[in-house]
């Protein structure tokens, strides 16, 4: 018998229930009114009173209105033909909804339950197996789909059966498996999940050791992202968070990448239904679309469901990672996220802390952060969930609840900066600002001398070193006007904006500049290096400069043209030439 | 308002604030519209018996035996045709005096369109004004705000966007509008001869602060009606967005909730969202294109209210004074449209974004020539030339007094980069120039 209840009391989407049995935290329950029935999850008890906090809208609800409890948390459903879709934060899918408004209480379907999928088994009877275990495998756009022992399934089972390779639909029995205690359990490709809850069936959780490539020459040459590690965007609007978070998602090199667009524009996530179906991934010569999900909840659709948003988008990546395979998540916004908790932390009148958001905020983020990484899965093999959020900080001041909380929390901070943006210099990450802890992991340190060059790291650190020499000189420069300094000063400067406009900028609009491979990074990188630790001995600060504007014109152009084309080689001719000219 | 006969009449208040009452009644549904002793009311809270109410003109006079009348239902405007050319209050009635619209009765603040069924906004709007049109090009479905100080002509360069820009209707919301600025309005549209393609819905200072609440639902049903109902490109002006949230603030306060930031209420985000995002390109061809004012206090943008806005809004536009010229313009600098790109060199002249970032290049220059001037450096011949482009290129083209297509804009930029620069100084692509450049 499912508990039921009535309305009793109404403040906004809270709403007060007067329950006739037993209820639980977070559990799901629906609101009707009229015809319409809505979603809610109870996040508070007092006594026989439940708090909801509702999906949608409460307007015209009443005092003694029915309310239905189902007797589990939120869940997500999880099996073949997730890849592609658009749903909303509680995983209806957008596409399937009728009409140009999302009416009221609307629930749809977010699999395609008649679809047939070619199953291919991957165990057999008599095999041992427990949650998260492989039983077959479908091919679901162009990703092994693995079909698992159900998560909940916490025993230790016996495999009896598994279907023949065949068609099948999500719903067919695929394998039966017997408990310890003889009782058979039939297996179909659909398994539900807590969303609110992690996903836990992996032998160990090691450090992360691979760097996860993402095109983007100030992330994978100065602050490298790792595969399974976490990272966040803070910036000012205007600064470019959502235009570097879509070249991230279009170029990383994951299996999946899951977008959850939190609390945002509905123009931008116009933009990816539009752009994401056209776009090849070149690394697979495949449409983008095709491994990308799209969680989307946008500023105007209901705040509750903002919150569980970010939630199903990381369920959803950590099913996955079971497979063995990359995922990538990432959320824009998660200060949007936090601005849910607050409504609701307001609207139950707990106790503020600071900014008025609630007191476990920090603590709510890091262990949202914490399900990001990468696992060993109990056949061996590996998967990793990458996180990548940005905040939006109030006023662009990084001093707030929501950055100083996620600082905590993420191993890479890309600082986007009001100053970088309002003189054009794209993406406006602050080379000094930002930071990857990876670069301190022995582990990256190896892969990197392993998979780029040997000390790598070290180079890296040098060109920080140019950078933050470049800033000091250029300040004195500043004070004391372009005379007063020695012309080493203007040098040290000049070499620092060298390493400015080639490496750390970058044309997130150009075909060819949008994207640079590790390989070409690499190379670029180096030139630049050898040139700042040239010795020029410039007669006087004129001569410094135009010498370096010219050969940043160079390198520009080279960065615009096709890697080790004639073009590409011409200016790299060019550049050895300018360079010796100045030497003589 | 109506009321219907047999409704139940309460006649015993129990608590009064300044802006809400509290009170027991049964049946009552939450959002549900009241009239509280003669003024409307709204309920806001259920707590078991208790209804509390927010009443919009304030609870003045209200006695604990006032009469309260529930209506049923939500705030609801009746869209029809003849809402063109009419003045509205808060309320959806008519101001001046005259009939009520007959039409369908639709609830205001309604759900949200499936960003699904969105169509990516692809049209310009043309204004006339080059600081807009060829800086910072606006689209239909696109909503921009701009920040400007009190004293700034705010008002009046958002009437002339209004009647410049091609809408089938223009849609004005006015939120705290002084008297003196809703006659301007009313003359403006009543001189341009477009009184009938205007709706207005005017809450002026004289009118109590918590009713603005309702203008900016009451202006979007509106437009969601011609929009959706109709296919038409319709174009909402909403002045002034800070007075609206200080009135949010109001009511968050007087309910006792604990303000964030700047005393805005925890909800400021999702409460503007709602507003804004209603702008959209449908697929019937029709759109809601919003233009508001937000006004900052001294150039301040960290305020809740323009921080919170810029994350939601697809860019401002920032007005300010050239001394050079005297003139109004438009910020090159801190402007900003975001949806420019979709139409910049593809529905405009294939020059039009190098064409914009030379001038704007070339604008800093000026401006660092200035600093020059100023801190007693010399001037190099160079820098003089940028400070006489600057001067021609603010008269010419960013005043906001100047009204000329984006194609004539195009050719004046091109005309003063032949009167004062080399080829190579304004570095644009040699395809373009060698097609466009006009010798001095």
């Amino acid at each position: 018998m499912k508990t039921t209840g009535r309305v009793n009391g109404i403040i906004s989407n809270i709403v007060i229930v007067k329950t006739d049995g037993a209820v639980g935290q977070n559990e799901i329950c629906y609101v009707y009114t009229g015809d319409t029935k809505m979603m809610a999850e109870v996040i508070k008890v007092i006594g026989e009173n439940a708090y909801v906090q509702v999906f949608d809208s409460t307007r015209g609800l009443k005092i003694g209105d029915k309310v239905e409890f189902e007797g589990h948390m939120l869940e997500a459903t999880l099996a073949p033909g997730l890849l592609s879709r658009n749903y909303d934060g509680l995983q209806n899918d957008l596409e399937k909804m009728d009409g140009l408004f999302i009416a009221r209480g609307s629930i749809t379907d977010p699999l395609d339950f008649n679809k047939e999928w070619d199953f291919t088994p991957l165990a057999k009877a008599g095999d041992k197996v427990s949650a998260a275990s492989w039983l077959g495998e479908v091919k679901e756009q162009w990703v092994m789909h693995k079909i698992m022992v159900p998560f909940v399934m916490t025993d230790n089972y016996v495999v009896k059966s598994v279907a023949k390779a065949g068609k099948y639909k999500v719903t067919d029995t695929i394998a039966v498996i017997t408990d310890g205690e003889g009782k058979d359990h039939d297996i179909t490709m659909v398994q539900k999940w807590p969303v609110k809850q992690a996903i836990r069936c992996y032998t160990e959780k090691p450090r992360p050791a691979r760097v996860l490539e993402t095109g983007v020459r100030p992330i994978d040459t100065f602050n490298p992202m790792a595969e399974g590690g976490t990272g966040f965007i803070p910036g000012p609007f205007g600064a470019g968070k959502t235009v570097l978070q879509h070249a991230i998602s279009k170029q990383a090199e994951a299996d999946v990448i899951i977008i959850v667009a939190c609390g945002e524009r509905a123009n931008e996530v116009v933009e990816i239904f539009k752009e994401f179906p056209e776009l090849i991934d070149p690394r697979t010569g495949h449409k983008l679309m095709e491994r990308t999900i799209i969680i989307c909840n946008t500023s105007n659709m209901p705040v509750a469901a903002r919150e569980a948003s970010v939630y199903t988008g990381m369920t959803i990546g950590e099913y996955y990672r079971s497979m063995g395979l990359k995922v990538l998540v990432m959320a824009d916004s998660t200060s949007r996220w936090a601005q849910a908790l607050r409504e609701m932390s307001n609207r139950l009148e707990e106790l503020p802390g600071q900014d008025a958001f609630p007191m476990d905020l920090s603590a709510i983020i890091s262990n949202f952060y914490a399900r990001a990484g990468l696992v060993k899965l109990y056949n061996g093999e590996s998967g990793s969930v990458t996180f990548l959020g940005t905040v939006s900080p109030a006023g662009g001041n990084l001093k707030e609840p929501v950055t100083e909380s996620t600082k905590k929390a993420a191993r890479c901070f890309y600082a986007l900066s009001q100053g970088r943006a309002d003189s054009k210099r794209y993406p406006a990450i602050d080379p000094l600002e930002s930071y990857s802890k990876y670069l301190e992991y022995p582990e990256i340190r190896e892969y990197l001398d392993e998979h780029v060059e040997k000390n790598w790291v070290d180079l890296v650190l040098q060109g920080k070193t140019i950078v933050q020499r470049g800033k000091e000189a250029n300040d004195q420069i500043n004070i004391l006007g372009d005379d007063g300094v020695p012309v080493e000063y203007h040098e040290r400067f000049w070499k620092s904006e060298l390493l400015d406009f080639v490496i750390l900028q970058q044309d997130a609009f150009d075909e060819i500049d949008a994207n640079c491979p590790m390989e070409r990074q690499k190379m670029m990188y180096k030139r630049v290096l050898e040139i700042c630790n040239m010795d020029f001995g410039f007669a006087d600060f004129e001569e410094c400069s135009q010498f370096f504007k010219g050969l940043i014109n160079l390198f520009r152009q080279m960065n615009y043209t096709v890697y080790q084309s004639e073009e590409f080689e011409n200016y790299r001719k060019q550049i050895d030439e300018y360079v010796s000219e100045k030497l003589k | 308002m109506t009321t219907r006969a047999f409704q139940k009449i309460y006649t015993k208040i129990d608590n009064i604030t300044k802006a809400t009452v509290t009170l027991r009644a049964q049946g009552v549904g939450n959002d549900e519209l009241a009239t509280v002793g003669g003024k409307l009311a709204q309920v806001v809270k259920i707590m078991g018996e208790n209804v509390t109410l927010q009443v919009f003109a304030g609870t003045e006079g209200i006695a604990t035996d006032s009469e309260v009348i529930f209506h049923g239902e939500p705030p609801k405007l009746r869209v029809s045709d003849n809402l063109a050319g009419r003045f509205f209050n808060a309320y959806g009635e008519p101001l001046e005096g005259g009939e009520m619209i007959e039409g369908e009765a639709r609830e205001i603040g309604g759900p949200t369109v499936n960003p699904f069924r969105r169509l990516q906004p692809s049209e310009l709007i043309a204004t006339g004004i080059a600081g807009i049109d060829l800086n910072n090009t606006i689209v239909t479905g696109q909503k921009i705000p701009f920040f400007a100080d009190p004293d700034q002509p705010y008002n009046a360069v958002m009437a002339n966007v209004a009647l410049r820009a091609k809408a089938d209707k223009i849609i004005l919301g006015g939120m705290g509008l002084t008297n003196d600025d809703f006659l301007y309005f009313k003359s403006v549209f009543e001189n341009a001869g477009a009184l009938d393609r205007i709706v207005s819905f005017v809450n002026t200072t004289e009118n109590p602060p918590v009713e603005r609440l309702l203008v900016p639902d009451m202006a979007l049903t509106a437009a969601e009606y011609f929009a959706v109902d109709k296919g038409e490109k319709v174009l909402v002006l909403l002045t002034d967005m800070t007075l609206y949230a200080d009135a949010l603030a109001i009511v968050s306060n007087r309910m006792d909730q604990i303000p964030s930031k700047d005393s805005m209420p925890g909800s400021l985000y999702s409460d503007l969202a709602k507003i804004y995002e209603k702008a959209v390109q449908l697929p019937n061809g029709g759109s809601i294109t919003i233009i508001a004012v937000t006004t900052l206090s001294g150039g301040d943008i960290t305020h809740a209210i323009p921080d919170n806005t810029g994350y939601i809004t697809e860019g401002q536009l920032f007005l300010r004074n050239d001394s050079d010229t005297g003139k109004v313009i438009v910020d090159p600098f801190r402007s900003l449209s975001r949806l420019k790109q979709l139409v910049i060199g593809k529905k405009t002249r294939e020059d039009h974004p190098q064409v914009m970032n030379a001038c704007v290049r070339l604008y800093a220059d000026a401006a660092n020539a200035k600093t020059k001037l100023e801190n007693g450096f010399d001037l190099s011949d160079y820098d003089e030339r940028c400070l006489k482009f600057a001067h021609d290129y603010s008269e010419k083209l960013l005043a906001i007094n100047v009204n000329i297509g984006i194609t004539e804009m195009l050719d004046t930029a091109w005309t003063l980069f032949g009167k004062y620069f080399s080829k190579e100084e304004v570095a644009i692509k040699a395809e373009l120039i060698k097609k466009y450049w006009k010798a001095a």
